[in-house]
């Protein structure tokens, strides 16, 4: 494990969230689970964030800030999307603002089920994510290590 | 030695010519090769100058000061005529009084005189002639490009190239003459020529605020004139047969007679280098064309201010009156920088930055140690680099981007990045280590912890400096945000503009390599020979210093490394959708553009409030000063 | 006389006590507000992971001011060290300050836009009083230089109270603390979202973050020379002042520019000139 998984900076992005899943995740950096035990840090900066925490669906007011949010962030980096809203539109899914889940937008890596989601699972799913971010960062290394064997 | 008077007439000889020459190409021709011969002849000064003290060439030719008495009369004559057309009647007041005076001088007190008028050169003289002679002339250089594109921009103002140049060359000749005098009514003579020269040049345009600023300063400046002749005038009573009209025989005279008179010079000198609560004169000046400004501020006028308060400073120091002019040195240089962070008028900051200085400089004489002296005379050398090469830049941009606003100055590095790169190197010459400006400034802290009452000069240095550092920071980083938009406006910059800024730029970067050399081969002899004593830095921190200019040399270099493989992303906006030009969607849907703009603290550092408070501050200082003068004097 | 190896020292353990001392003081923080905190190496780890990530930039020159950072801040800190000019060391380190906040200029971001300013408000607020703090040790010891004030047997803490209180006041400014933390900060405060570090990424933010340990380190020295006669009082000194810093960092809140510049210019200004010119006046009377 290197420090890449001890050191994940989280970006939280409120789509068309109930708001009920936002209170959980900053529930999550409340003296009662401490998230920062991880190393996890709320930076709300794009360009400092490992893991793009959403919650809440897709609509169209928020569809190009989600691109520009998950483009500005450095790779390797993993989404995670929070509460069932942000997985698959849930209860508002068949509304006629709202597009969908994250995913009909960006690849999300971890869903964190739930309505709203629990800070422990929230804290679960970001934990998951951390492995997928050291196989990032693995295939990202991945294209160099071919170019320098060929040129032996 | 034929050189010195050389330097004198040789300017005016060209400006002479130049007045008579109506064709461009021969204009240019002259100017060029003028500045040539100007600059070699200064350059040559530095292998005859002697290696200690001063060396003096009687000038044994009797009607001379008759012509110069005659000169003043013509010009006076010619100011009254001015200010009757332009109805400035405080004016012609001020030059009836000094006109009064001179012939009282001339007719009775001057009389008995019967020494011989002469020249004279030592390193002080010498480093200002360099001066005046390189920075000047390419200045001169730089206005060739300069003004043919002023008159192009504007129509109305009458195209009056040939007595703009007469000018500026007859301008070198007089500042030649101030520092070459030993002879002090001739140091008079040039010194008013300056004045006339400043007054007319500020009023080129003609408009009606050219005008009233012109006035303004021909005003303060004839004020001082008035205590110099008042000084001649004293010099003369006590001294009948003129001995102490010499600059080299007063200052070794000793308080007791020198302290009057070198009061009273001072007091000239504070209105020449624009001190509060003459400061007025210097801002007001901008509205000339920026030549003219760069001349002003660098190697002219106000140099001749400084530099005839640093001639004082060992009659100065350790006087209550040199305290005080030391005082409302380190007052103005305290109050000008903060004014200069509420201003975002490019000229402005520099006149208000020029002024910050000269109060240093005059703040370093005053109080006069042999230490203080020999950082003034690093301060006056390594501001007039940095500033001429400053006021050459915002010139350049100004003719390219039409306006003169830092503000408008945002991604110049894209624009124009040749001349953003030399307006970046000037300004951090004005306030970063390890450059001039900054080498001065801790050689005066040094200093000024040794002299008497030197603690509230420290603190001032100490608020002072840090002040500096905000407003230059702050243009430095306009200049050098990268904006995406921008399109470059860079060619089309004529070869004159051209030659003269690289040349400044070299300089500013070449004289902090060269600084010990200079302070060893010239400041120091200098100091050594007036006190006896002399000033240097350690020979450990000159290393360390070269150390990090060269650091600072080779850091860009960094840049060919990084140039490959790495990713460009847009700012951060929130995650908002923007375009490329920095437009995005706002709230109820209007399109917006981001505009970055300075913070300039207006109700902290508002121009008005602090100005108000200088020119109470040092007025009353002056007041005192003057006060303290009379009693010594009765 | 320059000491080439502690300054050589000073480059090689600074940033280990610098990483250190910034762990610590995040595990304090963390007790303050009744959590667990992150584990004590988690400094390192976080710039360990900066330097794994890919490198993202808004414009290309930002690598030659942080570059540029980084490196005038080991300057400023090896002289320091090495026993250098005070004077030099302090104008060096503000050098070095004007970099970063070039670097932040340069990306025209709006919020590392106003983090830049807030910075160099800052940077206006706290170098007075530094310099004052020299000037200072150089009324009491007669010298500049950092190893003659280090070899002083005086005792400059009780000639200089109220410049090492004036000093303690721009300590907070210089450490990030709150209220002080104008331009950037290592609290959730996200109005300008990281200020001045808003738009350094990755390798990048790593270096900023390398630089303000040195930087740390430097101003632990700092305070070590108010105490240079007894090097076990200054340790204890050091350790005081820094837990004070992290009191007040939990207590206060964000304060704004412009009561940040006024307290600093003020209450340090007043105390370290009061201070210096008791100073001024004894040595006149009596030679110190
Ligand atoms: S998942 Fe439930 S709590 Fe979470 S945002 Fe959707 S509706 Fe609200």
């Amino acid at each position: 494990m290197s420090t890449l998984s001890k050191s994940p900076w989280i970006l939280h992005y409120d789509a068309s969230s109930c708001n009920g899943c936002d209170i959980e995740v900053l529930a999550c950096l409340s003296p009662l689970y401490d998230v920062e035990r991880f190393g996890i840090i709320n930076t709300g900066n794009p360009k400092h964030a490992d893991v793009l925490v959403i919650t809440g669906g897709v609509n169209e007011q928020n569809r190009e800030v989600i691109k520009n949010l998950y483009h500005q962030m450095p790779d390797p980096k993993v989404v995670v999307a929070v509460g069932i809203c942000a997985s698959s539109g849930g209860v508002f899914r068949e509304c006629y603002n709202i597009v969908g889940g994250i995913d009909c937008l960006i690849p999300v890596d971890v869903y964190v089920p739930g309505c709203a989601a629990r800070p422990e699972s929230i804290i679960d799913g970001i934990v998951k994510a951390l492995s997928i971010l050291e196989e990032k960062k693995e295939k990202m290394a991945l294209p160099v290590r071919v170019a320098s064997g060929g040129e032996q | 030695m034929i050189t010195l008077p050389f330097l004198i007439l040789f300017p005016a000889a060209v400006a002479a010519l130049l007045l008579l020459v109506a064709s461009d190409s021969w204009r240019r021709l002259i100017v060029k090769a003028g500045a040539l011969i100007i600059g070699i002849a200064s350059l040559y000064l530095l292998f005859i100058t002697p290696e200690a003290g001063p060396e003096f060439f009687p000038v044994a030719f009797e009607p001379l000061t008759g012509l110069m008495f005659l000169a003043e009369m013509v010009i006076a004559a010619f100011l009254i005529y001015l200010g009757i057309k332009y109805k400035k009647y405080l004016a012609i007041f001020l030059v009836l009084a000094q006109a009064a005076l001179l012939v009282y001088f001339e007719t009775t007190a001057a009389a008995g005189v019967h020494t011989v008028p002469n020249l004279f050169i030592d390193q002080f003289s010498l480093i200002m002639a360099l001066i005046i002679g390189i920075i000047g002339s390419l200045i001169c250089v730089y206005a060739l490009g300069y003004m043919s594109t002023y008159q192009e921009h504007h129509p109305d103002v009458r195209d009056r190239r040939r007595t703009f140049f007469f000018l500026m060359f007859f301008f070198l000749s007089a500042m030649f003459g101030v520092v070459f005098s030993n002879y002090l009514p001739w140091v008079f003579f040039f010194w008013e020529l300056t004045t006339l020269c400043s007054f007319l040049l500020i009023g080129y345009s003609g408009t009606g605020e050219a005008v009233n600023n012109a006035f303004l300063a021909l005003n303060m400046n004839l004020l001082g004139g008035l205590a110099f002749a008042g000084a001649l005038l004293y010099l003369a009573f006590v001294s009948p047969g003129g001995q102490l009209l010499e600059i080299s025989t007063l200052i070794q005279s000793g308080h007791v007679v020198a302290l009057v008179p070198a009061v009273l010079i001072a007091f000239a000198g504070i209105t020449k280098a624009a001190l509060m609560p003459f400061s007025a004169w210097l801002v007001g000046a901008m509205v000339a064309p920026t030549p003219v400004s760069a001349l002003l501020h660098s190697s002219t006028m106000v140099k001749a201010g400084v530099y005839i308060i640093v001639r004082f400073a060992p009659v100065l120091t350790g006087t209550m009156e040199g305290l005080i002019i030391g005082l409302v040195g380190g007052f103005t240089f305290l109050l000008a920088s903060a004014i200069a962070i509420s201003q975002s008028n490019a000229k402005k900051v520099l006149a208000y930055s020029t002024i910050a200085n000269l109060g240093l400089i005059v703040a370093c004489a005053g109080v006069g140690t042999y230490k203080l002296v020999w950082a003034a005379i690093l301060l006056i050398i390594f501001h007039a680099i940095a500033k001429s090469l400053l006021f050459l830049c915002v010139g350049t941009v100004e003719h390219r981007i039409g306006s003169k606003d830092i503000e408008d100055m945002t991604g110049l590095i894209v624009r124009m990045p040749k001349v953003a790169v030399m307006m970046f190197i000037g300004i951090a010459g004005m306030f970063l280590a390890p450059f001039g400006m900054l080498i001065s400034k801790w050689a005066a802290i040094e200093a000024f912890i040794e002299a008497q009452f030197g603690l509230i000069f420290v603190a001032i240095l100490a608020f002072g400096g840090s002040i500096t550092v905000l407003f230059w920071s702050k243009w430095m980083g306009k200049i050098i945000s990268v904006c995406p938009v921008a399109t470059k406006v860079e060619n089309g910059i004529p070869r004159e503009k051209w030659i003269a800024l690289s040349f400044l730029t070299a300089m500013t970067v070449f004289i902090c390599l060269a600084f010990p050399v200079i302070s060893s081969h010239l400041i120091e002899p200098f100091v050594l020979s007036v006190y006896g004593q002399t000033a240097r830095l350690s020979q450990d921190n000159i290393t360390i210093m070269a150390m990090m200019l060269f650091l600072l040399m080779i850091m860009p270099f960094s840049m060919l490394w990084y140039r490959k493989s790495t990713k460009v992303v847009p700012p951060y906006m929130a995650g908002r959708p923007t375009t490329p030009d920095m437009h995005f969607l706002g709230s109820m849907g209007v399109q917006r553009q981001v505009n970055l703009g300075n913070y300039y603290f207006e109700e902290v550092f508002g121009e008005k409030r602090l100005f108000m408070a200088g020119t109470a501050l040092c007025f009353g200082l002056i007041l005192l000063m003057g006060t303290l003068t009379a009693g010594v004097a009765l | 006389m320059i000491l080439l190896e502690n300054a050589l020292l000073f480059i090689i353990l600074a940033p280990f006590i610098g990483g250190l001392v910034a762990g610590i003081d995040r595990k304090l923080t963390a007790r303050m507000q009744g959590r667990v905190g992150p584990p004590l190496l988690q400094p390192f780890y976080d710039v360990g992971k900066l330097l794994q990530k890919e490198q993202i930039v808004v414009t290309p020159s930002q690598h030659f001011y942080i570059l540029s950072y980084l490196v005038f801040i080991v300057v400023s800190g090896a002289l320091f060290f090495a026993g250098g000019d005070l004077l030099l060391v302090i104008f060096a380190f503000t050098l070095a300050h004007i970099f970063l906040v070039l670097g932040a200029y340069s990306s025209y971001s709006p919020y590392s836009f106003i983090g830049a300013e807030r910075e160099l408000i800052q940077i206006i607020a706290y170098e007075p009083m530094i310099i004052l703090s020299a000037v200072g040790m150089y009324l009491v010891t007669k010298s500049f230089f950092v190893w003659e004030i280090m070899g002083s047997s005086l005792p400059l803490i009780l000639y200089l109270p109220g410049v090492f209180l004036g000093f303690l006041m721009v300590l907070t400014i210089k450490l990030r603390k709150s209220p002080f933390d104008l331009s950037t900060s290592h609290h959730a405060h996200q109005e300008i979202v990281k200020g001045v570090t808003t738009e350094f990424s990755g390798p990048m933010l790593a270096r900023v973050e390398i630089a303000h340990w040195y930087e740390n380190v430097f101003l632990l020295g700092f305070i070590y020379l108010f105490f240079a006669w007894s090097p076990p009082v200054a340790i204890l000194a050091i350790i005081i002042v820094y837990l004070l810093e992290i009191l007040v960092d939990n207590t206060f809140s964000r304060a704004t520019w412009k009561f940040t510049l006024k307290s600093s210019w003020i209450i340090a200004g007043m105390m370290g000139l009061v201070n210096l010119g008791v100073l001024y006046y004894l040595s006149a009377v009596v030679p110190v």
